[in-house]
C-alpha cells in the first residue's frame, strides 16, 4: 500500500553568518554586486559563512491512518522536519511524497486578529489553514461549542482572557478535517480541563483512520496518543517504529550522550577558565538527602572573577532545579585554578537519572558544558505516597545550597 | 515506517511531492484553491482599519479630497497651471489623483504587508503572493470609494461625461497592473532589506512630480521637448493617468501617442518582472523574514 507519507534523504542546510541573505542588508548586498567581479580575479577570500545542517538524510514511511509522535531534544530537527512538511520552508536535497489532503497546526491562532470578534476570527482562521467559507459555516456551531464562547461570539477576542482565545484558536484548528494532519507542540496550551479535551479530539481524530504526526516535548501525551515513534536526534533519525521502544531508546540515549566527554576546546564559552570536573560522591545516590558535588576549575587566562550554574536535568531533558552563584550575595568565584564544594540541602529528586549542565559566566558565558555531571538517584518514593507521573511534568524548584572551599 | 528502496515508490502515487524548486507544479492550482483567502485578508485589513477611529470609512474619501483642494488653489490658483481644453482644473486634478492614490497606496500597503504578516509566514503555508495581493484589493477598495468625490465634483461643476467613461474599468485594470509590479517587487526585497521601508516613500513622494498628476502630460511634451517627453514616459503610471482622463474628460486629451505606449510597455514589464522575482525568491520567505 502507498505510504501516507513518504520522506527520501531529506536534508536542510541553514546558512549561518555575514553573508547569509538578508542579514547584511542592502549596502552589503551592493557592496557584493561591487565587489564580485574582483573577487573573481582575485580568487577565493575566506568564506565568512558557515553551515548548519537543521536536518541530514532523513527518511521514514508513515503508513495511513498511523498516530506518530516526532520527539528529540531542542534543536534536534523536530521543527525544520515540521516546516518543511509544511511546505513553509523548502528541503535542501531530497523529497517527501504526500498522500491525501495534508493540513498543518504549527501554532493554534495563526492570523487571529485582536480587533476582530470571535466569530469573524474563526472565519479568517479557517482560510488561512485552508478551509473553504462553506465548510467553516458548516462547522460553525460545532467550533463555538467545543470553545465554549458562545457568549462572546461577537465580542473582539481583544476582550478574551488568554484561555479562552487559547480555546478559540484550537477549535478551528480541531475541525480542520484533513487526511494527514501535522500538529506541534499545541497542546502545551490551556488549562489542563482543556488539555485533556485537545488530547480526546486528537484521539478522535486518530480513531476515524487520519495520518496524524505529532511533536511534543509532553512526552507522557506522545506515549498516550501515539501508536509509532520517530526519535531525531542532530537532524538525524535515530529511532523509528513502535513508540514504546522508540521512547525507552530516547530516554537510553540520555546516559550515553556524545557530549559527555570533557572536551573542552569544542565547548562555547570565552574560555578564561574551564570546567574540568563536576561530580557527586557516587554515581547513585539516596533519596530525599543532601547531595554534594564537587567541582574543578582550571584557569586559561586571567579575565577576572566569574559565576558558577548548573541546570539539573531529569530524564524527560525537563529543567528539575538550577543552582548558581549568582544568587548568593557574596557568590562570586575568584579567578584561578579552583577546588570547590557545592552541597544542595533540599533537592527532593525523584528516583531516577539526572543529568547537569553547567555554566560559568559573567555577563556573557565563560564557559558552556552541556552534559557536566550524570548520577541517579535511588529509592522508590513511589511507595511512600508520592506519584512518579507528577515527575513527567515541568517541575522547576529553587534548592537551598551553599559554596566553599574544599579541603583537599 | 521502516526504510525501503526507492525502487518500491512509484511518483504517481502521491497527491504532493515536496522538493527543493518543486514549488512551481501546484502554483497555479494553490493560487485558485486559496482564493477566499484573498477576500478575507483584504477584508480583515478593511474592517480592521477604521477601529477606534472617530472619523472612521471617511478618512478613505477625505485624504485624497483635500489633497486636490490644496493642488487645485496651489497648481491651478497660484501657480496658474492650464487644465486640459474646458474641463475644470479641479476635476482634471481628481481624475489623476484617484488612479495616483490608488498606485501610492498600493506600493505601500504591499511593500509592508508580507513584513507585517511575518507570524503567518513562518507557521502556514499559503500561496504568498495573497498577502501583497490583498493590500492591493484593499487600495482597490479606497479607490472605488474615492469616485464618490469625483462624481460629487462633476455635478458640482457641471461636468458631463461621454461615452468613454465606461472605459474607466480598463484603466482600473491597467492602474492594478501598474501597482501590482513594483508592489510585488518592493514586497520581496523589503522581505530581505528593511531598507525598502524608508526606500518606498521617498520614491512614492518623487514619483508625485514625475507623474501628470498635477500637470498634463501635454504640458511636457510643449516645455520640454520630445526627447526629454521619451524619458518621462518610462513612467508607467502617464498611461495610466493619460487613460483616466481621456475617459473622465472627454475629447481633448491624446491617449494614443507613442509615449503613452513606451509607458504601457514598461508597465507591462514591470509587472513581468515584479511577478517573477516575487516566485523566485517567496520559498525563502519563511527561512529570511
Amino acid at each position: 500500500m502507498t505510504p501516507a507519507v513518504y520522506v527520501e534523504d531529506l536534508s536542510k542546510r541553514y546558512l549561518l553568518g555575514r553573508s547569509s541573505p538578508g542579514q547584511g542588508g542592502l549596502r552589503h548586498a551592493l557592496e557584493n554586486l561591487v565587489t564580485a567581479p574582483m573577487r573573481l580575479f582575485g580568487g577565493r577570500k575566506e568564506e565568512r559563512t558557515t553551515e548548519f545542517w537543521a536536518l541530514r538524510g532523513v527518511g521514514f514511511e508513515i503508513a495511513q491512518g498511523d498516530v506518530v509522535g516526532i520527539i528529540g531534544r531542542n534543536g534536534a530537527g523536530k521543527s525544520t522536519l515540521l516546516k518543511i512538511l509544511s511546505r513553509i520552508t523548502e528541503p535542501t536535497t531530497g523529497r517527501i511524497g504526500v498522500k491525501g489532503r495534508i493540513a498543518s497546526l504549527l501554532e493554534v491562532g495563526t492570523g487571529f486578529h485582536p480587533e476582530l470578534t470571535g466569530r469573524e476570527n474563526i472565519f479568517l482562521n479557517g482560510a488561512i489553514l485552508g478551509m473553504t467559507q462553506t465548510e467553516v459555516r458548516s462547522k460553525l456551531d460545532e467550533i463555538i461549542a467545543f470553545a465554549g464562547i458562545e457568549k462572546f461570539l461577537e465580542t473582539p477576542v481583544k476582550r478574551y482572557s488568554s484561555g479562552m482565545y487559547v480555546r478559540l484558536a484550537f477549535a478551528v484548528a480541531a475541525h480542520l478535517e484533513p487526511e494527514i494532519l501535522v500538529i506541534d507542540e499545541v497542546l502545551a496550551v490551556g488549562d489542563a480541563e482543556f488539555q485533556k479535551k485537545c488530547l480526546g479530539k486528537m484521539k478522535e481524530v486518530s480513531k476515524s483512520g487520519r495520518t496524524v504526526l505529532f511533536v511534543s516535548h509532553n512526552l507522557p501525551a506522545v506515549s498516550l496518543l501515539c501508536d509509532r515513534g520517530i526519535y531525531l536526534r542532530g537532524g538525524q533519525v535515530m529511532a523509528s517504529g513502535e513508540i514504546g521502544p522508540v521512547l525507552s531508546h530516547y530516554r537510553d540515549d540520555f546516559l550515553v550522550e556524545d557530549d559527555a566527554t570533557p572536551d573542552a576546546s569544542h565547548r562555547r564559552g570565552t574560555g578564561a577558565h574551564r570546567i574540568v570536573r563536576l561530580a557527586t560522591e557516587t554515581e547513585r545516590l539516596p533519596a530525599r538527602a543532601p547531595i554534594s558535588f564537587s567541582l574543578e576549575i582550571k584557569q586559561h587566562r586571567d579575565e577576572g572573577p566569574f559565576h558558577f550554574a548548573m541546570h539539573v536535568r531529569d530524564e524527560w531533558d525537563t529543567e528539575v532545579f538550577s543552582v548558581d552563584t549568582a544568587y548568593l550575595e557574596s557568590g562570586l568565584l575568584q579567578p584561578g585554578d579552583r577546588k570547590l564544594r557545592i552541597e544542595v540541602d533540599s533537592p527532593w529528586l525523584f528516583p531516577g537519572r539526572y543529568r547537569i549542565e553547567a555554566f560559568l559566566h559573567i555577563g556573557g558565558i565563560v564557559d558552556h558544558w552541556p552534559d557536566a555531571c550524570r548520577f541517579e538517584i535511588d529509592g522508590d518514593v513511589a511507595k511512600q505516597g508520592y506519584s512518579l507521573d507528577s515527575a513527567k511534568n515541568r517541575a522547576q524548584t529553587l534548592a537551598s545550597f551553599r559554596i566553599k572551599e574544599s579541603a583537599g | 515506517m521502516d526504510s525501503t528502496s526507492p525502487k518500491t515508490v512509484r511518483p504517481e502515487d502521491f497527491d504532493l511531492w515536496i522538493e527543493a524548486g518543486h514549488t512551481e507544479k501546484h502554483y497555479w492550482a494553490d493560487l485558485w484553491r486559496f482564493r477566499e483567502l484573498l477576500v478575507m485578508l483584504a477584508w480583515r485589513d478593511i474592517a480592521v482599519r477604521y477601529k477606534q477611529t472617530v472619523a472612521g470609512f471617511s478618512w478613505a474619501i477625505l485624504q485624497p479630497f483635500v489633497t486636490m483642494v490644496i493642488m487645485t488653489i496651489v497648481f491651478g490658483r497660484v501657480a496658474g497651471l492650464q487644465s486640459i481644453g474646458n474641463a475644470p482644473y479641479a476635476i482634471m486634478v481628481f481624475a489623476a489623483m484617484l488612479p495616483w492614490q490608488f498606485f501610492a497606496n498600493a506600493l505601500t500597503n504591499s511593500g509592508q504587508s508580507i513584513v507585517a504578516n511575518s507570524n503567518m509566514i513562518s507557521k502556514v503555508y499559503f500561496p504568498r503572493v495573497m498577502i501583497p495581493g490583498a493590500s492591493v484589493i484593499v487600495s482597490l477598495v479606497d479607490f472605488l470609494v474615492s469616485f464618490a468625490i469625483l462624481a460629487a465634483l462633476m455635478v458640482w461643476y457641471q461636468f458631463w461625461p461621454t461615452w468613454r467613461l465606461l472605459t474607466v474599468p480598463f484603466f482600473a485594470v491597467l492602474a492594478m497592473a501598474a501597482a501590482l509590479g513594483p508592489g510585488l517587487l518592493v514586497t520581496a526585497l523589503t522581505v530581505r532589506y528593511r531598507d525598502f521601508r524608508f526606500i518606498t516613500p521617498f520614491v512614492i513622494q518623487l514619483g508625485l512630480f514625475v507623474s501628470p498628476v498635477a500637470y498634463s502630460s501635454e504640458v511636457i511634451r510643449e516645455k520640454l521637448g520630445r526627447v526629454f517627453a521619451y524619458f518621462y514616459s518610462l513612467n508607467p503610471l502617464v498611461v495610466v493617468i493619460d487613460g483616466f482622463r481621456w475617459a473622465i474628460l472627454g475629447s481633448d486629451v491624446n491617449l494614443f501617442t507613442v509615449h503613452n505606449a513606451i509607458s504601457f510597455g514598461m508597465g507591462i514589464l514591470i509587472l513581468i518582472f515584479g511577478i517573477s522575482y516575487f516566485r523566485r525568491t517567496e520559498r525563502s520567505f519563511a527561512d529570511v523574514i
